[in-house]
């Protein structure tokens, strides 16, 4: 059983219809990307999945359908989305930002551990525990929104944009730290990115979406040799 | 205006002025409220309901229109007639004084600011250093004017007549305003302010000017109440006038003309029928109807009205 | 009459008198600004209707009272009952409009207020009662300068304003609201309800108004009426420490008390205190609307 299935979805703004019938799948433990040039409608598919715009079609998740449901009901199932801006609440201090990401989790032991394993990958997130998520940097607010997603014990993390306005080299130590929590942690990760090239090189499958609908998809090394995708979006 | 609606407009104007000789002394005194009210509401709805700005002081403008009447009839011995356009002069200037720094105050602040104004208003009124003219906390008595050269009329039919005159000449005034440039203007304001400014229309001038000649209506009516009570005191023009001049435009209709007219017909005979339950119930039921009437019928019962016709027509 | 002046010693005195009153109300303005704010911070809306609910929270106080419960017991049941009041006001009453446009609001809080008075007017009547104070005239320390209920209506704030402080500095749920408050998309994102997070903001902002009452009511006398120029303070003294600020808010209400005494007492007499009011209010949103601590920039031009 596909850990996300999701099918036929259309989203939209008011009146503008952005996803036109939307068709995917994601098994269990994988990192698939979503790739595709801006107004694809990649944001609007994690908000989607999140419930924060309107949505019609279905979405399966571990089985069970969550198209209807509310926001916070699909976190509480299990679902962490890493948002476009990252979300961070900037005017409390890292550790809160932290334990608020563990709020629906009843294991308070757990979370006590999961705060240390998270200061264990991002060191500098705990020299800054006690200060205002507001004063940290693009790439500490980066890696304080990927731990505050992780303290949620997810089964599934939605990433919208991870690399943005970040140093090709912190990009590189952040996607190494996601792969090492995708094989330690068996969290699956959907991952929408405009940096094509790296995030195939992260990813294990991949779908490429063009005007709301998904018209390319499959493993992330079949994608890279893709001569389409290649020019396009590799740049070569 | 279409022929039907002069038409309507006639029979009413012939209703109107049949009434007097047909009811009772004390029920045109209260169809002289009604069209009291009415100013009023127009007043009110030219600035929160064409302009967007929200006002919870108007009975500020009441108070200084009605204070205006009885202070120049009582000091200054002034006939009644003369204080009508005193009054408006007064108000006018006030209300675009009030206007100028409103300007930088947006919806909620404004509400806050004006709610201020509603509440204070009061103890200005009673301040000691005012009262040989205000008469303090007793407030000021006047006479009840007669009709004049010898009319037939007793003087609760003489007051409904001038009242009805002023009414109609407001109401006119306003008509002709509003349809026109300055209305779309204001509306222009209220709904994309910012499209509007682009456009060319001087935001600040134009919001200002309707705080003016919202105070002005509203002040009109201020003056005519006070005729017509015969007295002025400061606790009359509490919170509560400001208050229930909101209720009359939500029930009546925003930014709409005939609003005034069923807004004011509600908050007139409203608490005269439901004093009879309890003090009380009359403002339970504005509240209820208040709250009623913006999540079922936000336009109004002028908005009902049209929506009807509307309906009638394409049928 | 004025005898002739004797030392600035009585001067000084009544100037202290005045400032510790001053505070004593300041106390109750300081606890409704902070209800204020709190709704404020949550949903960017003005609570007309605060002082309304404060007052219809302490007739209940009174109902119970005469009914024959002892004080503290009829105190901490009307806290109750004025939590579960906000609570429901806000999930039945407000929500709806809750993204209705600024007039569609501020005309329900409006009739908010409105019903609410009528009905403790219509329950109650409009006689003036007399509210009992749990600190009687010759209890354990009355010194010149305040009565035993004016240092004890500053306890007791005091005591709401910690615990408040330290409900939201130190708890899960405190944390959540906050972050509910700031940024109610990400909180959703957590699993944080944030329709729940706000109906408590409202029951808790009602429970704070609840005390207020019951402290001012054994000085004002208890009448439908009464929290109208209350509430004028209490507006005054949240948009002077900060519209979102809550510990600003707590300053202003103290700083509004003082200054409401001071000069009411000295300068410009009892009967314009409300005009002050209103001068303080229009002044601080024309000149410095973020308040003294505030950053939100409130008008827009």
């Amino acid at each position: 059983m596909a850990l996300l299935e999701v099918r036929q979805l259309r989203a939209g703004y008011g009146p503008t219809r952005v996803l036109h019938g939307l068709d995917f799948e994601m098994a269990q433990g994988s990192i698939t990307a979503l790739l595709g040039a801006n107004g694809a409608g990649k944001t609007t598919t994690l908000r989607a999945l999140c419930a924060m715009v309107k949505t019609e079609g279905e979405v399966r998740f571990a089985g069970q359908p969550i198209a209807r449901r509310s926001t916070e009901d699909i976190a509480r199932l299990g679902i962490a989305h890493v948002p476009d801006g990252r979300g961070t609440f900037l005017n409390l201090t890292t550790e809160e930002n932290l334990r608020l990401g563990a709020y629906a989790r009843r294991d308070r032991r757990a979370v006590e551990a999961d705060l240390e394993r998270m200061f264990g990958y991002f060191p500098r997130l705990r020299e800054r525990r006690r200060q205002q998520a507001g004063t940290l940097s693009g790439g500490e607010q980066q890696m304080l929104a990927v731990s505050r997603a992780l303290m949620l014990a997810p089964k599934l993390m939605l990433l919208d944009e991870p690399s943005f306005g970040l140093a090709p080299l912190v990009v590189r130590e952040l996607f190494a730290i996601l792969r090492r929590i995708n094989e330690a942690e068996r969290v699956s990760m959907l991952l929408v990115e405009q940096n094509a090239a790296m995030a195939l090189d992260l990813a294990d499958h991949a779908y490429l979406m063009e005007t709301g609908r998904v018209v390319l998809g499959g493993k992330a090394l079949e994608l890279k040799s893709n001569d389409a995708v290649r020019k396009a979006y590799l740049g070569y | 205006m279409t022929r039907k609606q002069i038409l309507l407009i006639g029979v009413l104007l012939v209703i109107a002025c049949a009434l007097p000789f047909v009811a009772s002394n004390y029920r045109t005194f209260q169809f002289t409220l009604v069209m009291v009210y009415a100013t009023a509401l127009l007043g009110l709805n030219i600035l929160t309901g064409y302009n967007g700005q929200i006002s919870l002081g108007h009975g500020a403008f009441y108070a200084l229109g009605a204070y205006c009447a009885a202070v120049l009839m009582d000091q200054a011995g002034a006939p009644y007639w003369a204080t009508i356009p005193a009054a408006a002069a007064v108000c006018l200037v006030a209300g675009f004084l009030f206007g100028l720094p409103a300007l930088r105050l947006e919806g909620l602040y404004l509400a806050l600011a004006t709610f201020a104004l509603g509440v204070a208003m009061p103890q200005l009124l009673k301040y000691d250093h005012f009262s040989k003219w205000t008469g303090g906390v007793q407030g000021i008595v006047i006479a009840k004017p007669e009709a004049p050269w010898g009319l037939p009329l007793n003087p609760d039919q003489w007051l409904y007549f001038f009242t009805l005159a002023v009414t109609l000449v407001m109401f006119l005034l306003a008509w002709n305003l509003l349809r026109g440039r300055i209305g779309r203007a204001l509306v222009a304001i209220r709904d994309q302010h910012i499209a509007a400014e682009a456009m060319g229309v001087n935001n600040a001038i134009y919001k200002s000017l309707a705080f003016g000649v919202s105070a002005m209506y509203t002040g009109v009516a201020g003056a005519l109440s006070a005729i017509a009570i015969q007295y002025v005191a400061p606790d009359s023009f509490n919170i509560f006038v400001s208050i229930v001049f909101v209720v009359g435009i939500v029930v009546g209709g925003l930014a709409s003309i005939s609003g005034a007219l069923y807004g004011a017909l509600f908050i007139q005979f409203v608490p005269n029928i439901a004093d009879e339950i309890s003090k009380a119930a009359p403002w339970a039921i504005f509240g209820i109807f208040m709250i009623g009437f913006v999540y079922l019928m936000p336009t109004g019962v002028a908005g009902a009205v049209r929506l009807l016709l509307a309906r009638r027509r394409s049928q | 009459m004025r005898c002739a002046r004797r030392t600035s010693a009585t001067d000084v005195d009544a100037l202290l008198h005045q400032i510790l009153a001053g505070l004593a109300t300041g106390g109750i303005y300081a606890s409704l600004a902070l209800a204020l704010v709190m709704i404020y911070q949550a949903t960017h809306l003005v609570n007309f209707a605060q002082g309304e609910m404060a007052m219809f929270t302490t007739y209940i106080a009174w109902s119970l009272v005469t009914a024959g419960m002892p004080y503290w017991a009829a105190f901490f049941i009307t806290i109750v009952f004025a939590f579960v009041m906000g609570v429901l006001i806000e999930r039945v009453i407000i929500r709806p409009v809750e993204d209705a446009p600024v007039l569609a609001v501020v005309v329900v809080f409006i009739a908010l207020l409105v019903i609410l008075n009528s009905v403790a007017g219509w329950i109650y009547t409009y006689t003036i009662k007399s509210f009992p104070s749990p600190f009687p005239k010759d209890a354990f320390v009355a010194t010149k300068y305040m009565s035993p209920h004016e240092m004890g209506a500053i306890g007791i704030t005091l005591v709401v304003l910690l615990l408040l402080f330290a409900f939201f500095r130190f708890t899960p749920l405190g944390l959540a609201m906050r972050a509910a408050a700031q940024n109610p998309d990400s909180a959703r994102l957590v699993g944080i309800r944030v329709g729940w997070m706000l109906a408590l903001g409202w029951g808790l902002a009602a429970a704070i108004g609840a005390v207020a009452g019951m402290m001012v009511a054994p000085i004002v006398y208890l009448d439908p009426n009464m929290m109208g120029g209350i509430l004028l303070y209490a507006f005054a003294g949240a948009l002077l420490g900060g519209i979102d600020s809550p510990g600003g808010a707590v300053v202003g209400g103290f700083a509004v008390g003082v200054l409401e005494n001071v000069l009411g007492a000295f300068v410009i007499g009892n009967e314009l205190k409300l005009p002050m009011a209103l001068v303080l209010i229009i002044g601080v949103l024309l000149v410095r609307p973020s308040g003294f601590f505030g950053k939100v920039h409130v008008t827009r031009v």
